[in-house]
């Protein structure tokens, strides 16, 4: 079986936002890059069923190049080889398309992503590709088997959770509890260095959506203290000052 | 032309979120001058289909073909786009959800349209359209320009004030929608379908109640099921409190779990890890329960008790219970 998972490169789930350039752009300084926590698990998965089914492993990775210590931390963790296509991936419809330009029909039985990406995040790339290839698309999705061509997953959908088998290809948005996050080992880590990283240049596209402008939400008033002893008048505060019962 | 507008149905009833997308696409269509019209698919009364014309809808367009009853967004985007060539519709809106998003996707690859996930307000629509969403889990804001001809908006919970009094008289005209369905959209077979019906969905809830590892075990979360009972809220937890099992995965919110914008959001025993805020930033009101002073909960928070959740908890339902 051969099997794509698509990361993303994003900032540390704890980082501080802010930007530069008179707020057009994300300032990097000094910002910890990781996977995208939801790509991490679509990984883990991707690795598990490759060891299983003994197919192979790509990663993807629609980005510029400080990117790479992360493709090469995903090749640490267990893909084969990876491709990054060299661009900055700001419009969902084009980066699903790149992604759809690697995964051409018949290329792939499995398109592993995360969820949603978590810096522009949208939940919006899986759905774009799987109709750009013209197969079906599911997410979130917590677990996942493989038997044949055949993926029994089981996903959420809105306040419960289904059962459903359909046949590969498909591309998938993963959560947990699909599998846990892997940490690479030193033999990962080494064998890492020599696997191989295609860097691909975009297919040109005409520009659907750019963004113009960044902005910070306002920051909070001052909390409110109510003392313990006290407590019942919080409700109070909450019908008539805050309006909200 | 026309601005068109999916609802999802729920049980035979529009949800809460999607009757918001409706008074939201209607504003759009008032604003480029074209009529606002309805998509919904699935078994629903046509006296709940009506309710989209008291948010300004002028037409509903009615896809209840038996095989549109499971959800599937592959076959929903399908109609989807054949009602939006039908109606010539410029503007696709949609309410965030998982279902939301993957047709709103789906819908932009057929038309190749620009899409934008999130969207936290009314467009600005002059010499070009320029959208506000949210970004970087709830840390930032993207104004964008929607550039394409088609334009795909998925719109967030509160991105508009609605209050339950009609804000239209017109009679919204319900017509039955029969497009032809393809039989490749129809491969998957549904083998399980767990769904606590009888609890409110997170996502749609006005009012939370969440707990965390405060809370000290699974056994303690009757006092926060009675607040909550008492608040006609819905019951949310933190991530390490649904790996603990003490509470169900879909519980789980933030970063990793779910994200939502309640308009009031009570934390019980949380501390307020940024993994955790990125699911709650968009709440109207927070309020936080903590024994620790320095709890970083407090500082996103609208009002604070600093004390212990057992002792507060049911003073907080015994108030609550003499409101009504
Ligand atoms: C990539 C990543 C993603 C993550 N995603 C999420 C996510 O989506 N959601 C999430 O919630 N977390 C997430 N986390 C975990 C997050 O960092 C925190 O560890 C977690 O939110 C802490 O949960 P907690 O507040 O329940 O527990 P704790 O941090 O242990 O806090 C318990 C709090 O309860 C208070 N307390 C204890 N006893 C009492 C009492 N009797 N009365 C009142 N207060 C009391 C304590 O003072 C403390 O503040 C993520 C972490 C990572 C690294
Ligand atoms: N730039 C990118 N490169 C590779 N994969 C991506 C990229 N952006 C998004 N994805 C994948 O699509 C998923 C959903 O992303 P999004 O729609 O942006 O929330 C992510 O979890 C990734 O798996």
């Amino acid at each position: 079986m051969k099997i794509l998972v698509c990361i993303t490169n994003v900032p540390d789930t704890t980082a501080k936002i802010t930007f530069t350039d008179n707020d057009t752009k994300l300032n990097k300084a000094g910002i910890p890059y990781i996977i995208g926590p939801y790509d991490d698990y679509a990984l883990a998965r991707g690795v598990e069923l490759k060891e299983q089914t003994g197919g192979s492993l790509t990663v993807l990775h629609v980005g510029e190049a400080d990117a790479d210590p992360q493709i090469r931390k995903a090749l640490a963790i267990g893909a084969d080889d990876a491709i990054r296509i060299n661009a900055d991936p700001l419009d969902s419809y084009f980066t699903a398309f790149q992604i759809a330009q690697v995964a051409k029909p018949g290329t792939y039985d499995l398109i592993l992503m995360g969820r949603e990406s978590i810096d522009y995040n949208s939940g919006v790339v899986h759905g774009l590709v799987g109709e750009m290839l013209g197969i079906a698309s599911y997410s979130p999705v917590m677990k996942l088997e493989i038997t044949g061509s055949t993926a029994t997953l089981s996903r959420e959908i809105d306040g419960g959770k289904e059962v459903l088998q359909a046949p590969l290809p498909l591309v998938l948005g993963c959560q947990e509890p699909i599998a846990e996050w892997k940490i690479p080992n030193m033999r990962g880590i080494m064998t890492a260095r020599t696997k191989p990283l295609q860097v691909l240049e975009p297919v040109a596209l005409e520009e659907l959506t750019t963004p113009q402008k960044y902005t910070l939400p306002t920051p909070k008033g001052a909390c409110k203290m109510i003392p313990a002893s006290e407590a019942g008048t919080l409700i109070r505060l909450l019908q008539t000052e805050a309006k909200v019962l | 032309m026309s601005v068109l507008i999916y609802v999802e149905l729920d049980n035979g009833s529009i949800k809460k979120t999607s009757l918001e997308a409706v008074a939201f696409g209607s504003k759009v269509a008032e604003k480029i001058g074209e009529k606002a019209v309805v998509l919904a698919i699935g078994h629903a009364a046509s006296a709940e289909l009506e309710k989209a014309g008291n948010y300004g809808a002028s037409k509903v367009l009615h896809a209840a073909d038996a095989k549109l009853t499971h959800e599937n967004a592959m076959a929903y985007a399908d109609v989807l786009v054949q009602a939006a060539s039908q109606e010539s519709s410029k503007v696709i809106i949609l309410a965030k959800s998982g279902l939301g998003d993957a047709l709103a996707a789906r819908a932009a690859a057929k038309l190749k349209a620009g899409i934008v996930s999130g969207v936290t307000a009314l467009p600005e629509i002059g010499d070009s359209f320029q959208v506000t969403r949210s970004i970087f889990t709830g840390k930032a804001f993207a104004t964008t320009e929607i550039k394409s001809d088609i334009k795909i908006l998925v719109v967030r919970k509160n991105a508009i004030e609605i209050d339950d009094s009609p804000v239209s008289t017109v009679q919204a005209e319900i017509t039955a929608f029969t497009p032809p369905l393809r039989d490749e959209d129809f491969q998957a077979s549904v083998s399980k379908v767990e769904k606590a019906s009888s609890e409110l969905s997170l996502t749609e809830a006005e009012i939370i109640v969440s707990g965390g590892r405060g809370m000290k075990g699974p056994e303690n979360w009757q006092p926060l099921i009675d607040l909550a009972k008492a608040l006609g809220a819905a019951t949310g937890c933190s991530k390490p409190v649904s790996d603990l099992d003490w509470r169900p995965h879909h519980e789980h919110i933030g970063q990793t779990g779910i994200k939502v914008a309640p308009n009031l959001y009570i934390a019980c025993g949380i501390s307020g890890a940024i993994q955790h805020l990125a699911g709650v930033n968009g709440s109207k009101c927070i309020v936080v329960i903590n024994k620790d002073p320095e709890a970083p909960f407090f500082k996103a928070a609208d009002y604070g008790i600093i004390g212990d959740v057992f002792e507060i908890l049911p003073k907080l339902t015994e108030a609550a219970k003499s409101l009504k």
